[in-house]
């Protein structure tokens, strides 16, 4: 099999970046363009989901033995939508401010097709330790990805950073990026970015191939 | 005559050309628009000359660097980019700083045009795609007019307008409202002529309503515009509007008002007839058009903003495709007396 070869480094360094969830396999684009306004709400928001990734790959690897295949969905669901409730209460006891900027949106990572998708293709195939692995990798590369979205709209639409002014008073700010279609620039233009470094890596291994042969 | 002259030269449709290239027709259009942008530059003095030529520069850079970078044949030279650059330009409020200018511009052809694949492949009008993205990105300096034939109009340039990049800018002369924003929130309505002949404040060219209405009669008789689609546009709006007048004369202007004011003239000659945005075929056409009117109505009556041509317009290009594919004409030798 496949996955024998693969190495535990490679099962957590693939979420970060060759299989990124946002930029590269576009899954979980409802937060990823709702709530990245400002980039503490991006942080929160991919930290909420990393952890929500991580315990429900561990749980479901753990009980994959005993999940029957006809009912998986609905007992993922079922385990995902466990964690997302703690998750959120979680939130509420640390900041009331920041669980009412994410709205729904916490509620709605259960329906989150990345978590979803981590559960079904790979938690229920391997061991719990793998699906730790990939789950922090893929958490990491989604919390990564919402921050690189929420600070271009948050420098854009606020001129700040976390809340701490960057510019200078006299900078216009541009109402759009605050705005959900801001959410849609900003994503293009790190998609943009994103497939032109991924375009020249596989040319320069071409190359190297070529090279060598 | 030799052999291999002699073989039949078998090509896709279309088969009949009018001779009319694209760069043809873009010089027409620029023959038609001329009027109007002498005039916005009469009216509202050097900013408004400074607008357009920045507009203009912005939108056909922009083409050129584009069509370097991704290797594409330059279609610079066709005047495509610069029509679209000058309607643009037409309009911005005319006291807009010259980087927001220049910014909407980049987006209105690197997003409204070349991410659509370039010329003829447009599912928007690319002008007012630029000037959508600075109408939500900068809400105040969108709805800011200056007056127009202010005194100083040739020797002052307004402080907005030279703003330093990206800065907010600094207004200091004297606002007016536009006819459709004092309708709208004082219920005032302008006369015919003042509107007619662009004696009002408003975007840089959508004043004068008898040069626009020249310019599309110019176009329509050299055959280089479809007419039903601002005739329907025209209908459409006169109808519904002078319903409602016959319900609530109190409440809602009149025909003529609704026709003359904001961007409905310079929008329905010139930025709804886009060729490649609007529909096909006649029948299409007429929907096309009466699609605008209605929107345009229901927008400006009921909506939160006292103008609504530029998304009127946007979402009936959307929409332009599936008229296409609702009303296809018969093909021809097939349906009713074939055998």
């Amino acid at each position: 099999m496949a996955t024998k070869q693969v190495t535990p480094t490679d099962e957590f360094v693939k979420g970060l970046w060759r299989d990124n969830p946002v930029f590269v396999q576009v899954l979980g684009m409802c937060p990823a363009l709702a709530v990245s306004n400002t980039a503490m709400n991006a942080l929160a928001m991919g930290l909420a989901t990393t952890f929500v990734l991580l315990m429900s790959g561990l749980s479901v690897s753990l009980l994959r033995n005993f999940i029957p295949r006809e009912a998986r969905i609905v007992s993922f669901i079922c385990i995902i939508a466990t964690f997302v409730t703690s998750v959120d209460y979680l939130i509420m006891a640390i900041s009331l401010e920041l669980h009412r900027a994410l709205g729904a949106f916490i509620a709605l990572i259960v329906v989150n097709c990345l978590i979803l998708g981590r559960a079904e293709a790979f938690a229920s195939k391997n061991r719990p330790g793998r699906a730790l692995l990939d789950g922090l990798g893929m958490g990491i590369g989604f919390t990564l990805a919402l921050l690189f979205i929420g600070v271009v709209r948050e420098i854009l639409g606020s001129g700040s950073i976390f809340g701490f002014a960057v510019l200078p008073d006299t900078f216009q700010t541009w109402t759009v990026m605050v705005l959900p279609s801001g959410g849609f620039f900003a994503m293009a233009l790190w998609l943009l970015i994103v497939n032109r470094l991924k375009q020249r890596e596989t040319e320069a291994a071409k190359q190297t191939k070529r090279a060598l042969s | 005559m030799s052999k291999l002259q002699k073989f039949l030269e078998i090509g896709s449709s279309p088969h009949i050309s009018s001779g009319a290239s694209v760069d043809v027709i873009m010089r027409n259009v620029f023959i038609a628009l001329l009027p109007v942008c002498v005039f916005s530059v009469y009216a509202f003095g050097i900013a408004a000359l400074l607008v357009l030529a920045t507009a203009t520069l912005s939108c056909v850079i922009t083409e050129d660097v584009l069509c370097r970078t991704t290797g594409k044949p330059s279609t610079v030279g066709d005047w495509s980019v610069a029509i679209t650059g000058v309607l643009y330009g037409l309009t911005l409020p005319p006291d807009l700083p010259l980087w927001m200018v220049a910014v909407g511009g980049i987006f209105a052809v690197g997003v409204g045009k070349f991410m659509f694949g370039g010329l003829g492949c447009n599912a928007f009008n690319p002008a007012l795609v630029g000037r959508a993205f600075l109408q939500a990105a900068f809400p105040q300096a969108m709805t800011h007019w200056s007056l127009p034939f202010a005194d100083n109009r040739f020797s002052d340039l307004p402080g907005s307008i030279l703003a330093f990049p990206f800065s907010e800018p600094v207004y200091d002369a004297v606002t007016a409202a536009t006819p459709l924003a004092r309708m709208k929130f004082e219920a005032i309505q302008a006369e015919n002529p003042e509107l007619l002949w662009g004696l009002t404040s408003g975007s840089a060219g959508e004043t004068c309503a008898v040069l626009i209405f020249l310019g599309g009669v110019y176009l329509v008789a050299r055959n280089m515009m479809n007419w039903r689609i601002p005739i329907s546009i025209m209908l459409t709006v006169s109808i519904i509007t002078w319903v409602f007048m016959q319900i609530d004369p109190v409440t809602y202007p009149r025909p003529a008002f609704m026709l003359f004011s904001g961007g409905l003239m310079l929008g329905a000659v010139f930025m709804a007839t886009d060729m490649v945005a609007s529909p096909i075929t006649n029948a299409g056409c007429w929907l096309y058009g009466f699609l605008i009117g209605a929107l345009i109505v229901v927008i400006r009556f009921w909506g939160a903003m006292p103008e609504g041509v530029m998304y009127a317009i946007l979402l009936a290009n959307a929409v332009s495709p599936h008229i296409d594919n609702l009303i296809r004409p018969r093909v021809f030798g097939t349906g009713k007396g074939a055998g």
